[in-house]
């Protein structure tokens, strides 16, 4: 998993609450075998619709989302946050994210940054008064800046660290490695094996 | 878990077992002694270490089969379902990438993942055992701390053999009858049944359970496999029983299990492993076993069960609104009328197997009531063995010619009916009485309509074509 230190992108104004992970990436996308290539998935029943912004430019090619209060609810799928990122995001903004998806999105490597709702207002009209804006997501400082605009985000200090670090679930647990060398030199030699 | 003062098994395994004692918010840090692994929840995992760049660390300590897709009919054609079959090459794949030792279909070790851990003396006692399957808890059985994983889980025990985790809390039930055994004609698929509709489908939640009692005690090791497998069915993480002589002679010259001196010790450490007198449990709940009777499901959630003998619910006479609802709604999706007695309700199919009923002891005791007997007209009868060795060991018992000559099907190993993701499903509309684990709508078909029971009730329901138990058929 790549560090998280600052981002700057195009950023998507989505004024819609609730996007729940069905609407994120449908059921249907669930059946596959890999780990990639969900960008096809995202939003996908909504980008049937050419003027659903992912369908328009410049928006096509944005990189941090800004949604409406109560992001990534409904089912746990990972699926969700690979979808994101698979589709070029490494922002999603909102003012409430579900906690699965708040948790899934760490493991990811993808930045969930909780703005106040007005903040949200301000973005989604700076965005839709100047498509094409980039916006500077900056992980230290815990800030969005966009054109003369900065606002503060939340983000718990543990996430935070770990995507500064560029740590996942398995990084995280190998700082431990000696731990669990350690442990296993220690296991009696008759517990069972799968080969031999 | 408290971590003062004597101990539960539960909390014995899991200290045995810390790599590493989490600080403050983090948590603990469990080293995993067994991985089993199938084509439904790994072909992700897999990616993600390819991604990564990261091997599997113990491929001595993981072992991989398939189940939930493979047909149970024309074993040797290729399976002609696109997605289960690019989920099993996939498993193929990656097994012979990755160097993980794999049963594919046709293999003689081959069967569902639960069958085949124990079978192969795998499962032992004190174990941590993890598959991305929630019914691994039958592997506490054996005394094993045993619990079903996530995709993201799977990819972190194969690339650490470890898993951060939370301690569970646990919870005692004690089962216990006068003789310390179950009236005739009732199982340990009754006792689960019955412990299911008593604490609900979110009582477990949070805990371990650790099934006690003379009735606990005096169970073969399959009949407590199927208690233990349907501990999730309960809400719980996992399910355990201490291991004692039962467990030690099950295990006794199984291939994996320990030999000669190895053996003597290993049994020695087995012997510790059991809650201590005054070991606290975080909740208790006692069965009197000795008013227990053949349970069956009648909704949509294995929680909704009743003694045979009683009736379809009325759900006007439930208090709970949340209950009420639910129980209009199961029966509506069952096409069940309140009042109507459990014995009449006509089948169209009964399923023996599964990794809760699809143990040689199972097909054993179906195939006496079935023997000299016909199904019923109009009833479809599938017995599947739960492994490869099962089938073998069914077939020269001739217990698959009970089966053939009553009318039933003999199948090869899987999940099957279990549930919908390979050929063998109900139609829509369809009545089961099944002896797995899960009667959810659509588990084993769209618009399936399943009734959860033990395997003599299987049996007999199939003779009479109503829902019964062995006693109806004298
Ligand atoms: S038999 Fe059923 S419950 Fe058991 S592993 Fe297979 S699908 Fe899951």
């Amino acid at each position: 998993m790549d560090a998280f230190t600052t981002h700057t992108g195009i950023g998507v104004p989505l004024r819609r609450s609730n996007v729940d992970t069905d609407q994120i990436i449908p059921a249907v996308y669930l059946k596959r075998v890999t780990r990639t290539g969900f960008e096809d998935g995202l939003f996908s029943a909504w980008r049937n619709d050419p003027t659903f912004i992912l369908n328009t430019v410049p928006f096509d090619h944005g990189s941090v989302l800004v949604a409406g209060p109560d992001f990534g609810t409904g089912s746990s799928r990972e699926h969700a946050v690979w979808a994101l990122l698979d589709y070029g995001f490494r922002v999603v903004i909102s003012s409430r994210f579900a906690d699965i998806f708040r948790g899934n999105s760490a493991k990811g490597g993808l930045l969930a940054a909780e703005v106040a709702q007005p903040d949200v207002e301000l973005l989604w009209k700076l965005l839709e008064n100047q498509p094409g804006t980039e916006l500077t997501v900056d992980l230290r400082e815990k800030t969005v800046q966009a054109a003369d605009l900065t606002v503060p985000f939340d983000i718990d200090d543990y996430t935070r660290w770990r995507l500064l670090e560029g740590l996942d679930d398995i990084g995280l647990t190998l700082r431990h490695a000696d731990a669990i060398a350690a442990f296993e030199a220690a296991r009696p030699g008759r517990l069972p094996t799968t080969v031999g | 878990m408290g971590s003062t003062g004597r101990s539960t098994l539960a909390e014995k395994v899991w200290n045995q077992h810390l790599v590493r004692k989490g600080e403050g918010q983090e948590p603990d840090l469990l080293y995993i002694d067994l991985h089993l692994v199938h084509e439904v929840t790994s072909p992700q995992a897999f990616d993600g270490l390819r991604l990564a760049g990261r091997p599997v660390r113990r491929t001595d300590l993981t072992v991989a089969t398939e189940d939930h897709n493979v047909p149970t009919l024309d074993v040797l054609a290729p399976i002609a379902d696109p997605v289960s079959r690019t989920q099993v090459e996939t498993l193929r794949r990656n097994c012979a990438e990755f160097g993980v030792p794999l049963y594919p279909m046709n293999h003689a070790e081959q069967g569902i993942v639960h069958v085949v851990g124990p079978q192969l003396g795998l499962t032992q006692p004190g174990l941590t055992v993890v598959c991305g399957d929630s019914h691994t808890s039958t592997h506490g059985a054996f005394g094993a701390m045993a619990f079903g994983i996530g995709t993201s889980e799977v990819e972190h025990v194969l690339a650490t053999q470890t898993l951060p985790l939370k301690q569970f809390k646990t919870m005692a039930i004690n089962v216990n009858s006068n003789t310390g055994r179950l009236r005739p004609g009732v199982t340990s698929k009754d006792v689960i049944l019955a412990i299911i509709a008593k604490i609900g489908t979110g009582g477990g939640q949070g805990y371990v359970l650790e099934y006690r009692g003379n009735v606990i005690e005096n169970l073969s090791m399959e009949a407590r496999m199927t208690i233990c497998n349907m501990s999730i069915e309960a809400g719980a993480r996992a399910g355990m029983i201490a291991p004692d002589e039962t467990t030690f002679a099950y295990l006794h010259g199984r291939d994996r299990a320990p030999k000669g001196e190895d053996w003597d010790a290993a049994v020695e450490a087995w012997r510790e492993l059991r809650s201590d007198d005054d070991a606290v449990f975080d909740a208790e709940v006692d069965i009197d076993a000795d008013t227990l009777t053949p349970f069956v499901t009648w909704g949509t959630n294995p929680g909704q069960g009743l003694p045979l003998a009683d009736r379809v619910p009325d759900p006007e006479a439930i208090v709970d609104e949340n209950e009420r609802v639910a129980a209009e709604r199961a029966l509506e999706y069952m096409g069940l009328e309140a009042g109507t007695p459990l014995r009449d309700v006509h089948v169209d199919t009964v399923f023996v197997g599964s990794c809760t009923n699809g143990r040689i002891e199972d097909l054993r005791s179906v195939a006496e009531i079935i023997q000299g007997r016909k199904v019923a007209d109009g009833v479809r009868m599938l017995v599947v063995p739960g492994s490869m060795r099962v089938r073998f060991q069914a077939e020269e018992e001739g217990l698959d010619k009970v089966f053939t000559d009553a009318g039933a099907e003999w199948r090869s190993a899987g999940c099957s009916m279990c549930l919908g993701m390979n050929p063998d499903q109900l139609a829509p509309g369809e009545r089961s009485a099944s002896t797995s684990n899960r009667n959810f709508e659509g588990r084993q078909g769209k618009g399936g309509r399943t009734h959860l029971v033990s395997p003599l009730v299987a049996a007999a329901t199939a003779v009479r074509g109503t829902l019964s138990s062995p006693e109806d058929l004298n």
